[in-house]
Parts: structure tokens; C-alpha cells; sequence
């Protein structure tokens, strides 16, 4: 198993660094936006936008839901 | 009462025929003070032919990304550095999207893929799904999967698929600077075959594409020839990695303008407030479209974007004494 880390390395709208520099336009964007980069490996993840919610897969860090 | 209003209130409101090119142009150029009073004769011109109520519909997306298209704003196109990647949505939840849909009182759901149409796949998940949705669900289906054979419209009709969207996107002497994959005239062909059908045709497209105002015009001209039974009127919302991502979003009082031009042109259609109303307008904008010619919307979540509540829409037609279209009605 692998040990994963509570901190968001890369920005999820994005995908490049999060500790390198704040990304007050993505945060802003992600409001009408669904996440696209995985928070902890920078993969592109699957997203399936529904008429309620969303749904997000990374293949090594699984499925987030909003 | 600038000219083009006083004609527009005898031959539209009163009389029920469209602006044309000209009087559309008029329109979109009317300066900031007179936009009250084009929004006011529009929203009298959708409640004299049209009425009060208001068409609620739901999306999903079958098929998402990987198109072999070239749109230049759409981020589903395979060939763009997009981040959006394909995914297919299995059928119980394409069925559980449209009770989420008919949860809100929404009559409408359409079904869409990024293709540039249909192959045997995405038709057998097509025939599947949409019987799923009818066996279980009360609401009537749309689809929207790109150009067609006539064969695929005859099975479409079949289904029991009762509304066919096909945006022509911009104006025809716009269209090559947008997509160039595939032609305005392909496009007008399966909306011809879909009008054939006895499917209703649903036809809009997208405003802020860099398109001048004179192709505005021109392009709700060429959307009143074809008389659609419903258009839907998106702005652009600039996608990361698109062509167009980095153009501006269209001005409020620009999109306020064109909604009241585009119903001014079509005085008995469908204008259904479609994507990108939240960057444009805000949540002001939404009341202001409603009241000035938009008589449909899109409620809940886009295909790879987010909406505002389902909830924010339907307390504000409640507020507005504009009763949501029922299934009833629409059989
Ligand atoms: S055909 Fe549709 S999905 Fe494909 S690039 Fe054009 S707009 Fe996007
Ligand atoms: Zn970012
Ligand atoms: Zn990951």
C-alpha cells in the first residue's frame, strides 16, 4: 500500500504546482468547473459530469465525487 | 422609441413575423439606453405568441471527449490539448441523470455525445438507454449526437427520440473560422433530414466566437429560415486548451441584446438560455434573459461544466409567476 499524503501537490484544475504558487483563478473557475488533474499525482482523471453532481477517477488515487 | 422598435411592435408583437437581417442588425446596435425597451418588447413578443411558461430541461453526456472534430471552443475535441478525457456513461446512470432531471419538474432530457455521429456503438447504447429512461421515467427524450444518415434519424424516430439537436454554431460565413473538420452545409443536411423525420429540430449555437455583429444578424437570419422548433443560445465559455481559450467572455448588455434580437427574429420559437449564462451574466443575468425573450433553460449541470442549482433557476421562475412547462402540455 501506498502512503498518500493529505496535501494537494497539484492543482486540480490545472494540474501544475499548488505549493509553488496560490491559483486564485482556477479556485474561482472550479466553482462552474469540475476537478480535471488529480490532486495527488497529476494524472488527467475521467470525469463524468451529471445533471447533479460529478464524478472523478484517478487510476491509482480512485473516484472523488462532488 | 428608436425606429426599429416601433416596427418591430406592429410586425413582430403584433403580427407575429420575425425581424429580418436588417431589423436584427438595428437591434444589436441599439445603444446601452434603449436595451430596456427592446428587453421589455421581446418579453411581450415571447408572452403574446409564445405564453408564460417556461421549458425546463436536463443534460448529460453519454459519449464525453475524444471527438475527431476541430470546434474551435469546444473542449470535448480530441485534437486540442484539452484536459477533458473520453469517458461513456453506463446506462443505469444515464436512467439515474434522467430521474435526477425529472426530480426538478423538468419535461426535456437530452442525451448527447461528442462524436461527429453516431456509429453502431453509441446507436445500440442509444436504443438501450432510451428505453430504460421510458420504461422507468416520465419524461421525453432528446438527443443530440452529431451529423446523421437518414437511416440513423428513421431509427432515431423509432426510439421514440422526439427532439433532435443540432447547433449550427455560427453563422454560415463564420463557420469556416470555427470548424474545419466538417461544413455548415453538412450540418444544415442532417437538420433537413431531421425536419423531414417529424422529429422536432432544435437549432442554435454559440455567441463570443470572435464573430462580428453583422454575423449575429446574419446568423439569426439563416436560424429563421430554418424555423427550428427550438434554439438554444449558448455564449462562450473559453476552455482551457481550446483555440478560443483565451478570448474574451461576450459583454452582459451584448448577450442581453442578442436575446432580445434573436426573439425579435423568431417570435414563436423555443429560446432556451443554454451554456455559459453564469460567466456572462451572473445571476442577475438569468432574470434579465427571462424578461427579455428567453423562454427555456437549461437547469442543473452542462456536459463538462457546472450550472447553478437546479433550485437557484426554478424559486426564481416561481418569483417571476412563469410556470415551468408540464409533460401534459407537451404530449
Ligand atoms: S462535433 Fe461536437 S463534440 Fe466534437 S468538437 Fe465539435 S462541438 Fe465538440
Ligand atoms: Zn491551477
Ligand atoms: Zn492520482
Amino acid at each position: 500500500m501506498t502512503t498518500m499524503t493529505t496535501t494537494e501537490l497539484w492543482c486540480d484544475r490545472c494540474g501544475e504546482s499548488a505549493t509553488a504558487t496560490a491559483h486564485p483563478a482556477c479556485a474561482s473557475a472550479r466553482q462552474l468547473e469540475p476537478p480535471r488533474f488529480c490532486p495527488h499525482c497529476r494524472r488527467r482523471m475521467k470525469v463524468q459530469v451529471l445533471p447533479v453532481g460529478w464524478s472523478a477517477v484517478c487510476v491509482e488515487h480512485g473516484e472523488i465525487r462532488g | 422609441m428608436p425606429e426599429i422598435l416601433d416596427q418591430a411592435r406592429t410586425q413582430v408583437l403584433g403580427d407575429g413575423v420575425g425581424l429580418d437581417q436588417a431589423g436584427v442588425l438595428a437591434v444589436l446596435n441599439l445603444p446601452d439606453e434603449h436595451l430596456p425597451a427592446a428587453l421589455q418588447l421581446a418579453h411581450d413578443v415571447r408572452m403574446r405568441w409564445c405564453g408564460p411558461e417556461v421549458e425546463v430541461e436536463g443534460i448529460v453526456s453519454l459519449k464525453t471527449g475524444g471527438c475527431p472534430e476541430d470546434c474551435h471552443f469546444c473542449s470535448q475535441s480530441g485534437l486540442f490539448t484539452s484536459p477533458v478525457r473520453s469517458v461513456w456513461l453506463d446506462i443505469p446512470s444515464l436512467v439515474e441523470a434522467a430521474k435526477q432531471t425529472a426530480a426538478t419538474g423538468a419535461t426535456e432530457f437530452c442525451i448527447v455525445a461528442a462524436v461527429r455521429g453516431p456509429d453502431a456503438r453509441l446507436m445500440k447504447q442509444m436504443r438501450e438507454g432510451v428505453a430504460a429512461i421510458k420504461a422507468e421515467v416520465d419524461i421525453q427524450v432528446a438527443a443530440s449526437l452529431g451529423m446523421l444518415s437518414k437511416e440513423q434519424v428513421d431509427d432515431l424516430v423509432d426510439m421514440g427520440v422526439h427532439r433532435y439537436n443540432h447547433n449550427l454554431e455560427t453563422c454560415r460565413s463564420y463557420f469556416p473560422n470555427v470548424v474545419t473538420t466538417h461544413s455548415w452545409e453538412e450540418r444544415w443536411e442532417t437538420l433537413r433530414m431531421v425536419r423531414d423525420s417529424g422529429m422536432e429540430v432544435c437549432c442554435g449555437g454559440i455567441l463570443g466566437l470572435g464573430e462580428t455583429v453583422e454575423q449575429r444578424a446574419e446568423f439569426a437570419a439563416q436560424l429563421a429560415e430554418l424555423n427550428p422548433h427550438e434554439v438554444p443560445l449558448n455564449f462562450l465559455n473559453p476552455r482551457p486548451g481550446t483555440p478560443l481559450g483565451d478570448r474574451p467572455v461576450v459583454e452582459g448588455k451584448d448577450a442581453l441584446r442578442a436575446i432580445a434580437a434573436f426573439r425579435l427574429a423568431m417570435p414563436r420559437t423555443i429560446l432556451r438560455y443554454a451554456g455559459g449564462r453564469e460567466i456572462t451574466l451572473g445571476d442577475l443575468g438569468t432574470r434579465d434573459g427571462l424578461l427579455g425573450g428567453i423562454n427555456a433553460v437549461i437547469v442543473g449541470n452542462y456536459l463538462t461544466t457546472l450550472g447553478r442549482p437546479a433550485t437557484a433557476d426554478l424559486e426564481l421562475l416561481d418569483e417571476l409567476k412563469m410556470p415551468v412547462k408540464a409533460l401534459s402540455a407537451t404530449l
